[in-house]
Parts: C-alpha cells; sequence; structure tokens
C-alpha cells in the first residue's frame, strides 16, 4: 500500500513567510499566556496535598465539602476524579497543622462521616520546599538538554541547523507549554517527564530533515538553497507522516486506555508530536535559511590527496 | 550478495534467545510467601531453616520451599489463606528476634532464579505502598550535641571542684559557663581545653560576670550532621524491620535526606507514626527534700527541674539523669505480674546495669521517674514563612519506689494501654532518632489503584503496539511484517534489561515503553522509505536494500543519539517518576537501534539475499 503518490512537489517554503506568521501568532499567544496566567502547577511543583478517595456508592461532592469544611478543612478543592465513586481533595500547603498527619486527619473525617465507606486509594504530600527544588531541577534539566544536543548537532552538522532545530525545540516547548497554560491543565512531574520526550522527538524529527538538507547540498548541484531544502522536505513527507502517524496511534491508546493517571502524560506528548512534526518543516529549515545557509557549507572537506599522487609527480 | 556472515546471524539468533529466557520471569507471577529476616542480633542460622520446616509440617500448613535467600529467610506458600496462619504460628514460635513479614515473592523457577533471571522490579506506583522522604534537622542535631556538652561539662567542672555560677546553652548556638571572678575562670579553661582540645574556648569580659564562651568547629559540626544522619538511617531500618515490611528502601538522598519506601503497606497512619516519633527514656530520682508547691509557684530548687505526670500533678526531679534510652538494649511488651496492667520488660546493656544498679542499690526506699520524652513538631507561621519548630515533651510515665537494687533486668509500669505498651517497646528496641526528622514528602498508593494502574498501563501498551503492528503490515507487506517481529523482539528485548538490570518499572515508564514502541518504527520507516525510493530511481532490488540501510544509517544514528542526550539527562536531574521514564527511554533507544538495523537486516538478507532475480514486496 502507498498512501502516497510516486513524489510530491509541495512548495514548503513558498509559504514560509505564512507559516512564519501563524508560528509567531502561537508563540506570541503561548509566551503571553505563560506570563499572565501562568501554568497550572500541580502539587510536585507547588507542594500541598493530594488525595484520592474511592466510595463504595456514587458520592455527592457537596456531601464531601461538607464534611471537610466541618473539620476545617475549608480550602480543600474537591473534584471527581474519573467516576463518581472516585474523590479527589487538594489541599494547598499550609502552616496550621503538620502537613505530613493531615492527610490522616482528612481520611478519619471522611470515614467518620455516613455510610458510604470510604478507601484510601492515594495520597501524595510534598513539602514547599521540595517542589521549589523539583521547579528547579526541572529548568535546569530542559536548559542542559537544550545545551547538549545543541552541542551535538553543531559538531555532526552545522551550526545553522543547529540553530535551526534548537529555534523549533524551544518553538514545540513552549507552544505546548502554551496549551496547557490557556487551557489550565495541570503541570505535574509526569507532564514535565512528557515535555523532555517531545524534546526528543522533535529533534528526531528535525534531525531527518536536516539529515536530508545535507545529503542534497552535496548531491544536488543545481538549483537554489530554498529548492534544495524543499526537495529535502519532499522527500521526508512520507517518513514523517509515517512516523507521526505510528506515534500518534499509540499515544493515543495511551490516552484512552491508560487511565486518568497518565493522561495530562499523553496529552502533552500527543501534542508535542503534531506541533513537533508541524516545527521541523515550517520551523527549523526555514530558520537554517534565514541564517543564510548555502552549498558551500555543508560540502565535506577536501579529500586528502591520494596515496600515489606524490609519487606521479615525480618526473 | 546481502548476506551475512555467520556470526552476525548467530549474534542476532543469541541475543535474542538471551533476551527471550530474561524476559521469561515476568510471566511466571508471584506467590504468597513469609520473608523472615533477623531483628538485632540474632542471626539467621541454618537451624532455622528445618525449625520453620518442621512447625510447618506439625500445622499442617501447605508450603511450598522454605529457602536463605541473601540475609533473609523465604518461605513461599501455595495458598494465600494459608499466608497469615503461618505468619501467627513462625511468630509464635521463634518469638520477637525475628520479624515476619507477608510477602509476595515471584514465582520464578529456581533453574531460571539460578541464573540470575529476575521479573522486573515494579515501582510503589504500580503495586502500592508509601514512599517518604525524610528531611533530618541539623541544626537539632547540633543543638543536642551542646545540650551533650552543657551536662559533660558540668560534670567536669564539679568533679574538679571548680566553682562556677551557672552554665547553660545560647540561643544563638554554643555554651556559656558564667565565673565569679576571672581567676576562676581561667583554670576553668585549661581544664576543659586538656579535656576537650577540640572545642573552641573564647573567654568574655564585658558585662557582668567574666564568662567563657564555648563553641563547636565547623568541622565537629559537619561531623555530628553526618552522625546525625547515619544513626537515623540505621534506627530507621531497625523500626522498619521491627514492623516486618518485605523488601523495604531506606537510603540517604543529599545531604540531609533520607528516602523510605514500604511495597504494600496499607497502615500508613501507623508507619508514619512508628517512623517518625522521637521517643526515648529517663531514669532520673525524685527530689523528696524541697516543696513542689514552692516550686510551682516558679521557685525550683537548683539541681532540680519541674516534671508533671501523666494526670497532670507536678513532681519534682533531680536534674541529674541515672540513665537514659541509649542504653537500652531489649524492651518487649508484656502484662505485669502483680497488678495485671500493660508493662514494658527493659533490658540494659553492661555499662547501663552497673550504672543503674549503683545507683538503684545506693537510693533503696526512695522514689525513682520514669520520663518518657517526645520530640514533637510543629510548623508555626512566623513573618509570613513557615517555621517548624521542635519540643521536647517530657512526661513521667511512671514513679516507683526503688526497693531492690536493680540491675540488667527490670520492668516499667504505668502506662496507658497494651498499645501504648507495645509501641514504646519497639521504640526502644529500635532506638531513638539521633535528630528529628520531618516527612517532607509523601506518596501512597493503595494496591488497588496499583493493580488499576498495570493493568490499564498494560493494556494500552498492547493496544498502541498492535495496531503499530497492523498498520506496518499492511502499509510495507513483507517488509512490514519483518519489522513487526522486530518491534516484538525489541520489546522482549527492552523487558529483559529491565529485568536483568533490576529497575525499577513506574507507571511514567510504562509510558516510556509506549514512546519507545512508537519511535523504534521511525527507524524502519526510514530504512523502508529509502529502499523505496531507491527502486523508484531504478535501481535492482539488491542494491535497493544494500543502499537503503546505508543511507538511512546515518539518519538513525544522529537521531537517536540526539534523544539518547536527552535522556541521560533527564536521568541525571530527575528524580523518581522521571528516571524511571528516562531509563525506559534510553534502553529502549538501543534495543529498537539494534532490532531494526542489524535485526531487520539478518531477516531480510535471509530471506532475499543471494538470490538473483527478487520482487520485493515493500
Amino acid at each position: 500500500m502507498k498512501l502516497f503518490k510516486k513524489s510530491f512537489r509541495i512548495d514548503f517554503m513558498g509559504k514560509r513567510r505564512l507559516a512564519l506568521i501563524f508560528s509567531g501568532a502561537l508563540f506570541l499567544t503561548s509566551l503571553g499566556s505563560l506570563i499572565f496566567q501562568g501554568l497550572n502547577f500541580g502539587i510536585d511543583f507547588t507542594g500541598g496535598t493530594v488525595l484520592e478517595v474511592g466510595y463504595e456508592q456514587p458520592i455527592e461532592l457537596s456531601e464531601v465539602r461538607q464534611d471537610l469544611g466541618g473539620a476545617g478543612f475549608d480550602g480543600a478543592i474537591v473534584q471527581h476524579f474519573g467516576t463518581t465513586r472516585d474523590v479527589l481533595i487538594r489541599l494547598a500547603p499550609g502552616a496550621e497543622r503538620n502537613s505530613a498527619e493531615l492527610s490522616n486527619e482528612v481520611l478519619a473525617t471522611l470515614q467518620a462521616n455516613g455510610d458510604n465507606s470510604v478507601t484510601m486509594r492515594r495520597v501524595e504530600f510534598v513539602g514547599p520546599k521540595v517542589g521549589e527544588e523539583l521547579t528547579e531541577q526541572g529548568g535546569l534539566a530542559m536548559l542542559y538538554a537544550l545545551i547538549g544536543i545543541l552541542i551535538y548537532v553543531s559538531l555532526r552538522f552545522e551550526y545553522r541547523l543547529a540553530i535551526g532545530s534548537v529555534v523549533a525545540l524551544v518553538h514545540d516547548v513552549l507552544i505546548v507549554l502554551g496549551i496547557f497554560s490557556l487551557l489550565q491543565f495541570e503541570f505535574d512531574l509526569t507532564v514535565l517527564a512528557a515535555l523532555l520526550a517531545v524534546i526528543g522527538y522533535s529533534l528526531n524529527d528535525t534531525i531527518v530533515v536536516s539529515d536530508r538538507i545535507r545529503e542534497n547540498f552535496r548531491k544536488i548541484r543545481k538549483g537554489t538553497a530554498v529548492q534544495v531544502v524543499n526537495t529535502s522536505l519532499n522527500q521526508t513527507l512520507s517518513r514523517t507522516v509515517m512516523t507521526s502517524l505510528t506515534t500518534l496511534l499509540v499515544l493515543f491508546a495511551l490516552f484512552i486506555f491508560g487511565g486518568e493517571a497518565i493522561h495530562s502524560f499523553s496529552m502533552a506528548l500527543i501534542m508535542g508530536v503534531l506541533v513537533g512534526t508541524y516545527s521541523s518543516i515550517y520551523i527549523a529549515s526555514p530558520t537554517a535559511l534565514a541564517l543564510g545557509i548555502s552549498k558551500g557549507d555543508l560540502m565535506p572537506p577536501p579529500a586528502p590527496p591520494k596515496e600515489g599522487a606524490k609519487l606521479d609527480e615525480r618526473p | 550478495m546481502n548476506r551475512y556472515p555467520l556470526w552476525k546471524n548467530l549474534l542476532v539468533l543469541v541475543v535474542v534467545l538471551v533476551g527471550i529466557v530474561y524476559a521469561a520471569p515476568n510471566l511466571f507471577g508471584d506467590t504468597p510467601a513469609l520473608q523472615i529476616s533477623a531483628t538485632r542480633g540474632a542471626s539467621l542460622e541454618p537451624e532455622i531453616l528445618t525449625r520453620v520446616e518442621q512447625l510447618l509440617k506439625e500445622r499442617g500448613l501447605d508450603y511450598q520451599s522454605v529457602r536463605l535467600e541473601d540475609q533473609r529467610l523465604l518461605v513461599r506458600l501455595r495458598q494465600a489463606e494459608t499466608q497469615l496462619k503461618a505468619q501467627d504460628a513462625l511468630r509464635e514460635e521463634l518469638g520477637s528476634d525475628y520479624s515476619i513479614a507477608l510477602h509476595l515473592a515471584p514465582a520464578t523457577p529456581s533453574w531460571l532464579r539460578t541464573i540470575g533471571g529476575l521479573p522486573m522490579n515494579l515501582g510503589l506506583d504500580l503495586r502500592g505502598g508509601v514512599h517518604f522522604l525524610m528531611e533530618v534537622d541539623m541544626e537539632a542535631a547540633v543543638q543536642q550535641a551542646e545540650e551533650r556538652y552543657v551536662e559533660d561539662l558540668r560534670s567536669l567542672l564539679r568533679e574538679n571542684r571548680l566553682r562556677y555560677l551557672s552554665i547553660g546553652r545560647l540561643s544563638a548556638g554554643g555554651v556559656e559557663i558564667k565565673f565569679r571572678n576571672t581567676e576562676q575562670r581561667d583554670q576553668a579553661e585549661t581544664l576543659i581545653h586538656d579535656e576537650y582540645f577540640d572545642l573552641l574556648l573564647q573567654p568574655v569580659e564585658e558585662g557582668g560576670s567574666p564568662r567563657l564562651e564555648i563553641t563547636l568547629s565547623e568541622e565537629e559540626k559537619r561531623e555530628i550532621q553526618r552522625l546525625a544522619l547515619q544513626q537515623n538511617i540505621t534506627t530507621l531500618r531497625n523500626r522498619i524491620n521491627e514492623l516486618g515490611v518485605a523488601e523495604p528502601t531506606i537510603q540517604q538522598q543529599g545531604r540531609n535526606r533520607i528516602v523510605v519506601q514500604l511495597p504494600g503497606v496499607q497502615d500508613t497512619a501507623r508507619a508514619k507514626e512508628i517512623l517518625g516519633a522521637t521517643a526515648t527514656l529517663e531514669f532520673r530520682l525524685v527530689d523528696v527534700t524541697h516543696d513542689v508547691q514552692r516550686a510551682v509557684e516558679g521557685r525550683v530548687p537548683a539541681g532540680s527541674r519541674l516534671y508533671h505526670e501523666r494526670g497532670g500533678a507536678p513532681i519534682l526531679l533531680k536534674k541529674r539523669v541515672i540513665l537514659t534510652g541509649d542504653h537500652i538494649i531489649d524492651a518487649a511488651s508484656g502484662i505485669d505480674q502483680q497488678s495485671g496492667s500493660p508493662a514494658v520488660f527493659v533490658t540494659l546493656d553492661g555499662q547501663g546495669a552497673r550504672l543503674f544498679s549503683k545507683v538503684t542499690g545506693e537510693n533503696i526506699g526512695k522514689p525513682m521517674a520514669v520520663v518518657f520524652i517526645e520530640t514533637k513538631t510543629e510548623t508555626r507561621v512566623e513573618e509570613g514563612e513557615p517555621v517548624k519548630v521542635h519540643r521536647r515533651v517530657p512526661e513521667v510515665i511512671n514513679v516507683a519506689t526503688i526497693r531492690d537494687q536493680l540491675s540488667k533486668r527490670f520492668q516499667i509500669t504505668g502506662l496507658d494501654s497494651t498499645e501504648e505498651a507495645r509501641n514504646l517497646a519497639l521504640l526502644l528496641r529500635a532506638g531513638a532518632l539521633a535528630a528529628p526528622i520531618d516527612i517532607v514528602e509523601e506518596r501512597t498508593v493503595g494496591p488497588s489503584l496499583g493493580q488499576d494502574n498495570i493493568e490499564k498501563g498494560f493494556q494500552s501498551v498492547v493496544i498502541g503496539f498492535a495496531l503499530v503492528l497492523v498498520f506496518m503490515a499492511i502499509y510495507y507487506r513483507v517488509f512490514g511484517l519483518i519489522a513487526d517481529l522486530a518491534l516484538t523482539v525489541n520489546l522482549v528485548l527492552l523487558v529483559s534489561l529491565l529485568s536483568l538490570l533490576q529497575a525499577t518499572l513506574t507507571l511514567p515508564g510504562i509510558a516510556g515503553i509506549v514512546l519507545t514502541v512508537g519511535m523504534a518504527v521511525d527507524a524502519n520507516v526510514l530504512i523502508f522509505q529509502r529502499i523505496r525510493e531507491e527502486l523508484r530511481n531504478g535501481n535492482s532490488p539488491q542494491a535497493s536494500i544494500e543502499a537503503g540501510y546505508a543511507n538511512a544509517l546515518s539518519t538513525i544514528a544522529d537521531a537517536n543519539i540526539t534523544t539518547l542526550i536527552a535522556a541521560i539527562v533527564l536521568f541525571g536531574f530527575g528524580t523518581g517518576p522521571i528516571k524511571g521514564f528516562a531509563v525506559t527511554l534510553s534502553l529502549g533507544i538501543l534495543t529498537s537501534m539494534f532490532t531494526a538495523i542489524v535485526g531487520t537486516r539478518a531477516v531480510i538478507n535471509l530471506i532475499y539475499g543471494g538470490r538473483r532475480k527478487v520482487k520485493l514486496a515493500i
């Protein structure tokens, strides 16, 4: 089976200004949302307590709130988690009570009230300091990953392509973050892991394209830089689509069947794969072009003179 | 043409076979088991093995095997129902020297186990349990050391008949001794300097009486903190042993933190209480010569201190401690034969016994008090910042008249309940924490949720994987099937590597596996697209295969190495779940490169290689 015609002749680069406007708008929206609205950080980063409890029969949230309010847990956020029998309770980090004991108290409160029996399914408590450290570590991890990648790609390819791929990376990560901020999805440790996986994926995509561009600059003698990039993008297009499609298949399986615990993880990855596929075409290569990449930059270094050459020169 | 040398084919075959063998343990599941480990001092002798076997036979409890495995005795049972009965029976037989924990042991056949085959290590999010991150209060460790110095210096000065006005800890740190005149102070300085040469002494003149300020050197502070952390880890290990938890993890993290993981623990409230408790005991003589009432009014005589009994009644005790909990080597809860009330039977070490018998011998007929000291942690808001405050709460749990000279063994009564006696005995046995700890992170996953997570995670992997297999087979036909084979082998190799390395599989780890499945396809797609391209350009099938692999190789390498860099950075900086994700991702990259490049090529060579006229089904 072949989904695609024999070969493509899509003028990707001809629309690169349009793409630039589109990406610019997305980028600015994301940045704006991140600045003004920020991320909805989970307790991994903010500290606090989250409890997931399971009831035997469906339970009204107002009931749970009332029970908790009666025991002095006023700031609690209560919501259903998956089904009407599962309830998620979120408590902000507070200094009034010894936080580690908090979960015991909450459970005791819920068990004391009503005949609908409660079981504890999950408790997570993170101290404020630990969360702070984690935010720092996460940010550092991202930074170091980017630097490492920049160095590797510069060495293997050319600095213009390296900058192109890193711009694409930053673009992808920022847009995924922007969507999380805009929609106020919870940003926790697993989403951070997903974001780092997005870096890996986006990079994978960009490298495949850059690799082709390098190869074609060496092979195709005629044509402008824009034409060579266009040819390379067309040649790799079916691969790009195939890989994104299979990865998305797996990710959607994860999203639909993986359960509540990895929902935001798979969502971040799905967004990342979509944005990453787009950026490998419309961000990385145009950036390299804008930086003035040309045939000469990617020509292999002149081959060393042949072994026999010297002998031939002899009179 | 397009043929692998024999050694390459053999290499692929051997890797696949080894992979299958080491992935196999994951298929067998678990059997209910009991884990017997020795607590303090006691050792697991081979005799125990026969004793346990005999007992199980006598009681008619059906067991599969009893085996000594690294420092523990593992009793595998046939049914889950016998687990509790066997535990009770063994507890009766072996007494308190051994802790007997309920356990789920992998049911891997013994031949697999002898060659090191073990199933993957499941994280707490997949099997249920508690994860605690505890922070040791390092300030408090230094404070306690300074308090000890106050006592030591007080007795040093007294023994040498050197007079001083007062001695105490400074709130800013350090110890201060006040003297009547500089002469006495100088004598004290020489004396202290000779005895404790590593203390920093600083004479101070200004304001009132001459003083001597004593501080600990930075080096010593660091040493104190290091030892406090070490002792806390030991104490926590003892306590967890007493709780009877199978396969706990207790590890230092960073400079002042300890990670404790207790798989399968349900009663988190009790676990927290026992782990965090900083209780210890002190034995002091009752001050009978002074009036308690006057002390309550604020006129506490020198050499004594005001305490309160359980009911709240005030009592005056001598400042000098006869004995602290440090000298207790064993404690067991029980019932006092005479009064029928709960009691704790205490055994002292040699030095403690000597001290105790000397003091009790000299004070027959006088009352002695047992003080229970608990360090409570409170969080207060000071200037908008939450501040942790540790408060020592002493409580007199028992006052008794010394009737005889007591020595190595004696009992403490005056406890509220048998439960309290049990907890006190446990704490005394396991030792006191050298410095208070705070739980700064807690993650508890109920076993049902763990089960749920693993089922759903597994299910989504299977579904996603099946979809990819079908898609590939349709799109690339025979080559797609070859890729499918490679993907399956890739999964097997990944599982076997995770099992061999005993890396902990967590939920994000499963997600990492899913991601590698998705990405492993990429390598195959890259190769196959190249082969198609070559065919389209009119090259012969054999040359197309050759060129397809050759051209795709550098792309695959570059793409995978960059992802590997990201994964390694994640491993270096991440904690817990992120680390798990990084491990599966990086291992997955390695296995997928092997299967996609070497594995598929071997199969393709076997099918198409060496034939002159072929039509590639791609």
